[in-house]
């Protein structure tokens, strides 16, 4: 008697029988997770602008299961950063990312936030990278939302395949060390 | 970070005069409205001084988006700050562009023809309408009716395909250049403000109806955040904030620019300056945005897209490949080998939010020696602890809203 | 109709200032008065109060600096406007840098406070008599003004803008 696979649309390969599925609990969890992002939108300029645009019915980010947006760190799990980030507003980034729950990720959208843009003064931080880590850059100015949409499926992709104790995990905490989060 | 507590009101009591005992401080509590947060459409922070729900004063704290402009406008040629003025008040990109324009246009002395005007009314109005939309419909979400945002977002969507066309890009367009457009309007973008013009009103009557005369709409909007007309003109306001105080004051009329002149349209002016009177100020200058288009579409003359000024226009690029003159005009504008007269212009535009003035000092170089751009929502902010005072918290966010604070623009 | 307004402006400013209105010129139709620091606030004032002028609007305020010019590089600009008349000129203060001060104009207008703000944040000029004089729009510690032409734009901790790449 062999077992046959099947694919579930969008999600892992699994074993299948009679009214059951064999899979590793690591992908089940990582595509109901990816499926399901809470996004927190820290739009500060015209990123912001084009996020509402992706929000909207033309572009419609909710089809990819990240409807409710999250203004409270402790209830997300996608940071957005979305516009330029002052020096002044630094410490405030990095508060509100560690008052994230783990797993959190962070995709920086937009030229300003990866890497300070058109913007090269005394006033602007180069790049959110400098005070926390970042999964995905969307580059753009502003990037279309078609470019910001791009950037949630390469986290979904991210998220899909994480593994379960990668939050544990020396390099992680290495990590964060880096940035003097703790 | 900013500490909340009584030391940051003692600056306070010296602004409102007021003396306050042990006892009555006591009571209060302080509230921290931002810098993230749903309702702030932008990143500014308010430490509010509560009473219970009402709130007694107000502290704002900006510059969390302070980007240098003014330093950075310094360092850059002429023709490379118009990205800069993009990023000021985002949601109308175009006005702020063609404001700089028609600065650098005043300080060279160059004449626009009339085909370039009428041109760059359609744009600017274009952009007024964008502008407009996102201001209401965002009133209208900070009252929980999120449905007009959505539907009314993809005319804006539209007016995107518009810019698009002309410039290739959606909201910071960087939309002409001095002395003109880069190539004439297509038929296709002709064709596209058409479709725009011929759907749209459809779509705002639709949205006015759900939320102009609706009672919830207006419990929550009338005799919220009002200002009288002296205070207005006081602090500073301009635009649809000014006008809903009672003033009309439009720099479109006062100090016509680019053919305006030649256009019929009204002013709506309000009476009492609420949030309400605010978003009707903005309603009605969307139906007149949409009747100035249609003047300009019916009068538009033939002629050139562009002044006829050689030394400050960038040549097309058949001549620069082509012809001697072509390639040497190109070098010499590129490189900033062009005589710019010495000297300091103020120009200002009616904006999204009132009235944007740069005031540019040139010393003869290719760079500004000093570029200070009049930031409408700038001035107009300082007055809201003085709007909101009195009021509730649900009030306060609206109010703020209604206000249109673009956090590009406050900032700079 | 504009430049018949100027002429009257100047010739009545002329009339009631004399020697502490240190020029009026006329560029791209508009206005520049200078004027000496002393008489700032009662010359403002008296446009605000004339009865024919009603200069009710303060449009803007900013600071410009020359370094080259002895004991006058720093400048206040005071942008006016008269709706009523419909002219708008500007009022120019020179100061030394060695004693920025100048007083405040938030008694006759209260849109000044902020301008003035920005304008100590970014040149280090003190309005004597306002509210509440501090940093407005960078982090709180910053220990100098970003808009004197001896400061460069970029701030000099950048180790990542590496100039051979630039070309420069």
């Amino acid at each position: 008697m062999g077992l046959n696979t099947s694919k579930l649309p969008n999600g892992p390969e699994m074993y299948v029988g009679e009214g059951y599925g064999l899979t590793q609990i690591e992908k089940v969890i990582g595509m109901a997770r990816a499926n399901s992002i809470w996004p927190l939108p820290f739009a500060t300029s015209c990123c912001g602008i084009e996020f509402m645009a992706t929000m909207a019915s033309t572009y419609d980010l909710g089809r990819f299961g990240a409807e409710r947006l999250s203004f409270s760190p402790r209830q997300a799990d996608l940071l957005m950063v979305m516009g330029t980030i002052a020096k002044k507003m630094g410490p405030i980034l990095k508060q509100v990312y560690t008052q994230m729950a783990e797993p959190k990720w962070v995709i920086a959208v937009g030229a300003c936030a990866s890497s300070g843009g058109i913007f090269d003064t005394y006033s602007v931080l180069q790049g959110i990278d400098k005070v926390i880590p970042v999964d995905v850059y969307v580059p753009g100015c502003p990037p279309p939302p078609e470019a910001i949409l791009d950037g949630i499926l390469k986290i979904q992709e991210l998220i899909k395949n994480e593994p379960l104790r990668r939050r544990e995990s020396a390099e992680y905490n290495d990590l964060l060390q880096s940035y003097q989060i703790d | 970070m900013i500490n909340i507590s009584d030391d940051n009101f003692e600056k306070h009591k010296a602004l409102n005069g007021q003396e306050q005992s042990d006892q009555e401080l006591k009571q209060y509590n302080y509230l921290n409205l931002g810098p993230t947060h749903p309702a702030t459409h932008g990143i500014f922070q308010n430490i509010l001084k509560m009473d219970g729900e009402v709130i007694v004063d107000a502290q704002p704290t900006i510059g969390y988006i302070h980007r240098a402009f003014e330093k950075l406008a310094e360092n850059r040629p002429f023709y490379q700050i118009t990205t800069i003025t993009d990023r000021l008040n985002y949601c109308s990109s175009p006005i702020n562009n063609i404001g700089w324009h028609l600065t650098v246009e005043k300080l060279l002395g160059v004449k626009t023809p009339k085909r370039l005007d009428y041109l760059r009314v359609i744009i600017m109005e274009l952009a007024r309408i964008a502008d407009h939309i996102i201001c209401n419909s965002v009133v209208a979400v900070d009252t929980g009716a999120l449905t007009g945002f959505l539907y009314v977002f993809q005319w804006r969507e539209k007016i995107y395909e518009i810019y698009e066309e002309i410039c290739g890009a959606r909201l910071t367009t960087n939309i002409g250049r001095i002395g003109g457009f880069e190539r004439d309007f297509s038929e296709k973008v002709f064709a596209k403000i058409n479709n725009l013009l011929s759907e749209l009103p459809a779509a705002l009557s639709e949205f006015e109806k759900l939320v102009m005369r609706n009672r919830i709409f207006m419990d929550r909007t009338v005799n919220v955040g009002g200002i009288t007309g002296e205070r207005a003109l006081e602090y500073g306001f301009t635009g649809p904030n000014l006008r809903a105080a009672g003033v009309d004051y439009d720099v479109r009329v006062m100090t016509p620019y680019c053919s305006y002149e030649d256009f019929d349209f009204t002013i709506p002016v309000g009476s009492s300056g609420d949030t309400y009177d605010r978003f009707c100020v903005r309603q009605e200058e969307m139906w007149q945005s949409i009747s100035i288009i249609k003047q300009a579409l019916k009068n538009l003359p033939n002629g050139d897209f562009h002044a006829d000024v050689p030394e400050f226009y960038l040549p097309p690029k058949e001549e620069v490949y082509n012809t001697m003159e072509g390639l040497i005009w190109h070098f010499k504008i590129v490189m900033g080998e062009i005589n710019v007269p010495k000297g300091q212009v103020y120009q200002s535009v009616e904006g999204g939010n009132g009235e944007l003035g740069y005031y540019l000092v040139s010393d003869g170089g290719r760079q500004p020696y000093r570029l200070h751009i009049r930031r409408p929502c700038f001035i107009y902010y300082q007055a809201y602890p003085e709007m909101i005072k009195g009021s509730m918290l649900s009030d306060a966010i609206l109010t703020m809203s209604s206000m249109n604070v673009i956090a590009g623009e406050l900032d700079a | 109709m504009a430049e018949a307004n100027n002429q009257i402006l100047s010739e009545a400013i002329s009339a009631q200032f004399g020697s502490q209105v240190l020029s009026i010129e006329e560029t791209y139709a508009t206005l520049d008065i200078v004027v000496e620091k002393s008489i700032i606030i009662p010359f403002i004032s008296w446009l605000k109060t004339h009865k024919t002028f009603q200069v009710n609007f303060l449009t803007s305020l900013c600071g410009v600096h020359f370094p080259e010019q002895n004991d006058r590089e720093l400048s206040v600009v005071y942008h006016l406007h008269s709706f009523i008349n419909n002219i708008r000129f500007r009022v120019h203060v020179f100061l030394p840098a060695s004693q920025p001060e100048i007083p405040t104009l938030t008694t006759l207008f209260a849109a000044a406070n902020w301008m003035e703000r920005e304008t100590f944040e970014f040149y280090g000029i003190k309005f004597l008599g306002h509210p509440d004089l501090r940093i407005i729009l960078n982090v709180e510690d910053m220990d100098y003004h970003p808009l004197l032409k001896q400061y460069p734009l970029v701030d000099a901790t950048r180790t990542d803008k590496d100039d051979k790449y630039f070309g420069r």
